[in-house]
């Protein structure tokens, strides 16, 4: 339960809730060959559709391009491009672009736009006759939020009802392809917390494409995040950027470190998984 | 009925060379405009066509949203300079024609019910035109929505298939198709053999018709697998530039001006 306002919330949490996001482990499977629309994937044999894939007579076929990922449980396709389609419960970083009666609508970078209603953005009670709700969120403002409901055709509804849901104050937005969102996290957020702890910037990753940066060093960040993306189908990349970012170890130290760089507690996780 | 004079089959072969069911030499590229979702450029011989999609994306006005399934959107446009006579700018007749047989070419195989209320938009630009231009769109927008990363069932493929002088003949130039008898467009999804796109323009029996249609399946085989390999060419990891070959280049620079100051 969340008892203070969003707004008012202090930077305590930065860096934690970027864990829950869950983190694809693409690194084994960038050896694999790339497979095109219409081709065939593997058999079916009693296995759950994953993204990106149909299927036809027991034969399971690929949507897009991408990288196959076949287990016991599951085939499915990760893309090599494609937008951001809302699905329930994804974080997001939105931009606010309209403020209504009883609610805000909010950006999130996708072909739909979605709604934040008072009721879930505001911890408070609201007399939305007597009140102007800008005074909360404004045109321009820029939130951490999830995503809380999707219909049929695609309305979407987005809360703040969420742990580690914030107005995010300052900083820069930088936009990816959001397919390339689980490559920047890394195998249990091991690559955003090496650009966290060496650049010392507070980072926040939205599934939508959108990243989130405040720090004196966002540079050297931002233009390791891009580097990810344009070479996310390649090998040894956590290396690569680890001697990119090398020099700048020392301002993990200073500024925002104590919200940057793996935590002690989800590295004794990432060791029990 | 040839309309020249000149004879377009010569013992045997076509003016320039090619056999009956040849193709001309063909490119294929994607990822040409930054810009864009996905792109891509083709070219068959001196048929040229760059093509842009985007997508799937926000769509107004808003009468045109449909709230169960998502849109496509297909433009093809000849640029003024693609031909010997200047085309006028702007929508024409056969512009508009030729955007929406190319628009039912792919709405069979785009997962259209799974982005409802978008558009996907598909921009076909043929800079050069010598014959045989709306199959080389088709192909290159096949492309250009492949690394867009919208889902497909499958790609499709076309080539355009006539009769000149009498024979029936793969991949028309700009010159056979102006005095062909007859000239064939086709489309389609290869693995399938199903048929997405079929035009006729002249005068063809029956037999020739279906002698047509088997030419195309063999020829759309060839130009699929070209479409794969650009595809998979895209993503291929490039050779990293290391100190070495980066001091070569120096090297050979200086060696260049060099030359150039002697001269």
């Amino acid at each position: 339960m969340i008892t203070r306002r969003p707004y008012e919330e202090k930077e305590e949490r930065t860096g934690k809730e970027d864990e829950n996001l869950e983190s694809v482990e693409m690194q084994e499977h960038t050896l694999r060959e790339i497979v095109l629309p219409g081709e065939m994937v593997a058999e079916k044999k009693g296995r759950k559709l994953g993204d990106n894939v149909y299927e036809e007579d027991d034969k399971i076929f690929a949507k897009v391009v991408g990288i196959s990922v076949v287990n016991e449980n599951e085939i499915k396709i990760i893309p090599m491009a494609g937008v951001y389609i809302p699905k329930i419960n994804d974080k997001v970083i939105g931009v606010i672009t309209e403020v209504g009666i009883s609610g805000w609508t909010v950006d999130i970078n996708s072909p739909y736009i979605s709604f934040l209603p008072v009721s879930e953005g505001v911890d408070e009670f609201v007399d939305t006759n007597r009140m102007d709700i800008s005074r909360f969120f404004d045109v321009g403002d820029v939130i951490f939020c999830k995503v809380s409901k999707v219909t049929k055709n695609k309305t979407i509804r987005v809360s703040m009802r969420s742990l580690g849901a914030r107005k995010l104050y300052g900083g820069a937005i930088v936009k990816v392809q959001p397919t390339k969102i689980p490559r920047i996290i890394g195998k249990a957020g091991s690559m955003i917390n090496l650009i966290k702890t060496k650049t010392g910037c507070v980072i926040y990753v939205g599934k939508n494409g959108v990243i989130w940066i405040r720090g004196d060093n966002n540079i050297k960040a931002i233009e390791a995040i891009l580097t990810i993306e344009r070479e996310s189908h390649t090998v040894g990349l956590t290396d690569k950027i680890d001697k990119m970012l090398g020099g700048s170890a020392g301002y993990a130290g200073v500024g925002y470190a104590s919200s940057g760089g793996p935590s002690k507690e989800s590295s004794q996780e990432s060791k029990q998984e | 009925m040839a309309k020249t004079e000149e004879k377009l089959i010569v013992n045997g072969k076509r003016l320039d060379g090619r056999a009956f069911a040849d193709l001309r030499p063909v490119r294929m590229q994607v990822g040409v405009v930054e810009r864009a979702d996905g792109s891509a450029q083709v070219s068959f011989g001196n048929t040229e066509a760059i093509v842009s999609a985007y997508g799937p994306r926000k769509l107004f006005p808003r009468f045109m949203q449909e709230q169960d399934t998502g849109i496509i959107r297909y433009r093809y446009n000849m640029a003024a300079f693609s031909t010997s006579d200047r085309v006028q700018p702007g929508t024409s007749r056969r512009g508009i024609e030729i955007s929406k047989v190319s628009r039912i070419a792919f709405e069979p195989v785009i997962f259209l019910e799974d982005f409802p209320v978008t558009t996907i938009d598909v921009f076909t630009e043929i800079i050069q035109a010598d014959g045989s231009t709306r199959v080389t769109g088709i192909n290159a927008a096949s492309l250009a929505l492949a690394t867009a990363g919208i889902p497909m069932r499958n790609l499709i493929t076309a080539c355009s298939v006539g009769k000149v002088d009498g024979e029936l003949v793969v991949d028309l130039n700009g010159q056979e198709d102006n005095n062909s008898d007859a000239d064939v467009a086709i489309a389609m999804i290869v693995p399938k053999e199903k048929l997405t796109l079929l035009q006729m323009d002249g005068l063809l029996t029956k037999e020739e018709l279906f002698k047509i249609l088997d030419m195309g399946r063999d020829t759309c085989k060839k130009i699929y697998e070209m479409q794969k390999s650009a595809i998979k060419e895209a993503y291929k990891p490039k050779p990293e530039k290391t100190e070495k070959t980066e001091k070569e280049a120096k090297t050979e620079k200086e060696k260049n001006r060099k030359v150039k100051e002697e001269r």
